[in-house]
């Protein structure tokens, strides 16, 4: 038996009244990709939050690689292995998209508070940084104003910076949202791949029902704060209560 | 989330290679002729004219020293004199006390400057935006208080008088009374100085500066602890602020409380905003807008304060990354 990377246990947050987690318990394997799927609303973003040191919880745990990290403050999360991008853009659109990738690398290799060694005389993170971006194939992009890149390539640019912290956990909360159908095929296919790389564990937020069909291992399906139900793309496909809470819905609209 | 308005980011200087390549060269050669004027100054100008420049000089670096955590770092400090006028303050009590060489005096303004900034900002960086800049502004008033009372220590409203600049130090012979020889003291100590933050704005360390300014949220989540990254900052700050206020006690024969009041800490914010917080020179092009106008319209009126108010407000309306801000960005069609 192998332990769980991730491991949440009864993890819940409340806003005021309004139970926007409540009670959540979820294992995630090394190596596994989880697309967790609900509707709007249902708390997935919160649940991204509290795992990565966002938000407080109000009750719960969470522990990564064994190691208790609730309540941590994000940067020190981030440094365990544990990565997210986020649902709106949020990249530094003052930057460039090879800076944007250089604040994530430049943590990594412990350069932060390197304060006297110009950053574009270090070759060895700005080939890396390239490397980077060369994966998202925004390499041609590199020396661009994150702020001026179309909504596709920010999105992408989201996931870079992401992969540079060398994440063991990623967690993606809408990679596609607001793609262009080519956009999502070429993200779909960019996680797979690195999901075939054996380096990464997905935890993977999507409406759209065909990015997670397609990538997912195991789906977890959130309904008001609770989850609805766990267990294979076919599983869930099946499921009655699914479709109703949320398949449906997709469906009819 | 991404609050980009409520500074400048200094992040548009970062954009070398978006810049025509004749540009590369045109600023280092301009900046190398600037300094051949400034350190010829003395052979062809009269004093007054030396002495308005040692102040621009000394000013400038006073607001440099606030736009690495202005333009570069996205907080804004209304406490900022406290600094430079712990630096006036140990450089006249040590010239009076001590009998130091002029270089040993400004070195230890540094440290109790930097080590103030500490203090302060160790209490102060947690806090975001409007907080932030009312504590310092607290902590600014808080350190006036104690010059003004502190009588035995500080003489009180007088401040410190009668020293007297013997030797710089490190075996120079220079004659630091006659104010072109300070004046060329000062110019290569604020070059010196200029230069280290230059480069610290250039480093990595000054990227994640950058980066803070303009979201320090996601900065966190790439793995960086913020909080510290601010109170670096905070604290180079300061110590450039002590570095610049040991240059002006000497240049004003005085260290007095008015150079720790809340006023003197509005005159890094006013130019910078004059010169620019974009652009690494800009808050002394803004220092020596300030000194010029002031000298000129106080030598014709008493509401140096009025013209001031209105400049600014123009400035504000029309120029929005201020006045050299504005002009390069107009040059390099950014
Ligand atoms: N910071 C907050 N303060 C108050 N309420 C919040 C906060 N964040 C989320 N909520 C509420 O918690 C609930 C869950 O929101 P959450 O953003 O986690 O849903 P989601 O599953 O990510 O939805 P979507 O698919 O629209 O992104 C919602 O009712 C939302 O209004
Ligand atoms: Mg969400």
């Amino acid at each position: 038996m192998t332990e769980p990377i991730l491991s949440v246990t009864g993890l819940g947050k409340a806003f005021g009244g309004v139970r926007a987690v409540d009670g959540v318990s979820l294992e995630v394997m090394p190596r596994e990709t989880v697309a967790l799927i609900g509707p709007n609303g249902a708390g997935k973003t919160t649940f991204y939050n509290m795992i990565s040191g966002r938000m407080k919880p109000s009750s719960g745990r969470v522990r990564f690689q064994g190691r208790d990290i609730t309540g941590l403050p994000p940067h020190a999360i981030s440094r365990l292995g544990v990565s997210r991008s986020f649902q709106i853009n949020n990249v530094f659109t003052e930057l460039t998209a090879r800076e944007n990738v250089e604040v994530a690398l430049t943590a990594l290799h412990g350069r932060a508070f390197s304060l006297f060694r110009p950053a574009s005389r270090d070759r060895r993170l700005l080939a890396e940084a390239d490397a980077v971006l060369e994966r998202l194939g925004l390499r041609p992009l590199a020396d661009t104003r994150a702020g001026v890149l179309s909504y596709g390539d920010k999105r992408l640019l989201e996931i870079a910076i992401v992969l540079a912290t060398r994440p063991k956990l990623v967690l993606l909360d809408e990679p596609t949202a607001g793609m262009t159908p080519e956009e999502t095929r070429h993200v779909t296919r960019l996680i797979r791949g690195l999901a075939e790389t054996g380096e990464y564990t997905f935890l993977i937020t999507e409406h759209d029902m065909n990015v997670v069909f397609d990538l997912a291992d195991r789906i977890v399906v959130m309904h008001r704060g609770r989850l609805l139900a766990q267990g294979t793309p076919e599983q869930i496909r099946s499921d009655r209560a699914v479709r109703e809470a949320y398949l449906g819905e997709e469906e009819s609209a | 989330m991404n609050r980009n308005a409520s500074a400048p980011s200094a992040s548009v200087a970062a954009g070398a290679a978006a810049r025509p390549s004749g540009w590369r060269l045109a600023v280092p050669l301009s900046l190398v002729l600037l300094l051949a004027v400034l350190a010829a100054l003395p052979s062809f100008a009269p004093y007054f004219y030396i002495f308005v420049v040692t102040e621009i000089l000394i000013m400038g670096l006073f607001a440099a020293s606030f736009n690495l955590i202005f333009g570069y770092t996205g907080m804004l400090s209304f406490g900022h004199a406290a600094f430079f006028g712990m630096g006036a303050y140990t450089t006249a009590m040590l010239l009076l006390h001590v009998e130091l060489p002029l270089v040993w005096a400004l070195l230890a303004s540094m440290a109790t400057a930097a080590l103030l900034a500490l203090v302060i900002g160790f209490l102060s960086v947690r806090l975001s935006e409007v907080y932030f800049a009312m504590l310092t502004l607290a902590f600014g008033m808080m350190v006036y208080a104690v010059a003004h009372q502190w009588r035995s220590l500080t003489n009180g409203s007088d401040g410190i008088t009668g020293f007297l600049l013997r030797d710089f130090g490190l075996g120079l012979d220079l004659q630091l009374a006659d104010p072109a020889v300070y004046y060329r003291v000062v110019l290569a100590v604020v070059a010196i100085a200029a230069a280290v933050l230059y480069l610290i704005t250039r480093s990595s360390f000054g990227l994640m500066l950058r980066a803070i300014s303009e979201n320090p949220e996601r900065v966190a989540f790439c793995g960086i602890d913020v909080r510290r990254h601010r109170l670096a900052a905070f604290v180079i700050a300061g110590l450039f602020a002590g570095l610049a206020g040991a240059l002006f006690a000497p240049f004003n024969r005085v260290a007095s409380p008015d150079m720790l009041h809340w006023s003197q800490s509005a005159e890094p914010v006013l130019m910078t905003i004059l010169g620019g917080a974009g652009y690494f020179l800009g808050p002394f092009f803004g220092a020596a807008m300030f000194v010029l106008l002031e000298t000129w319209i106080t030598s014709y009126t008493e509401h140096w304060m009025l013209f001031l108010g209105i400049a600014l407000a123009l400035l504000v309306m029309f120029f929005r990354r201020g006045v050299l801000g504005t002009l390069l960005d107009r040059m390099l069609r950014r």
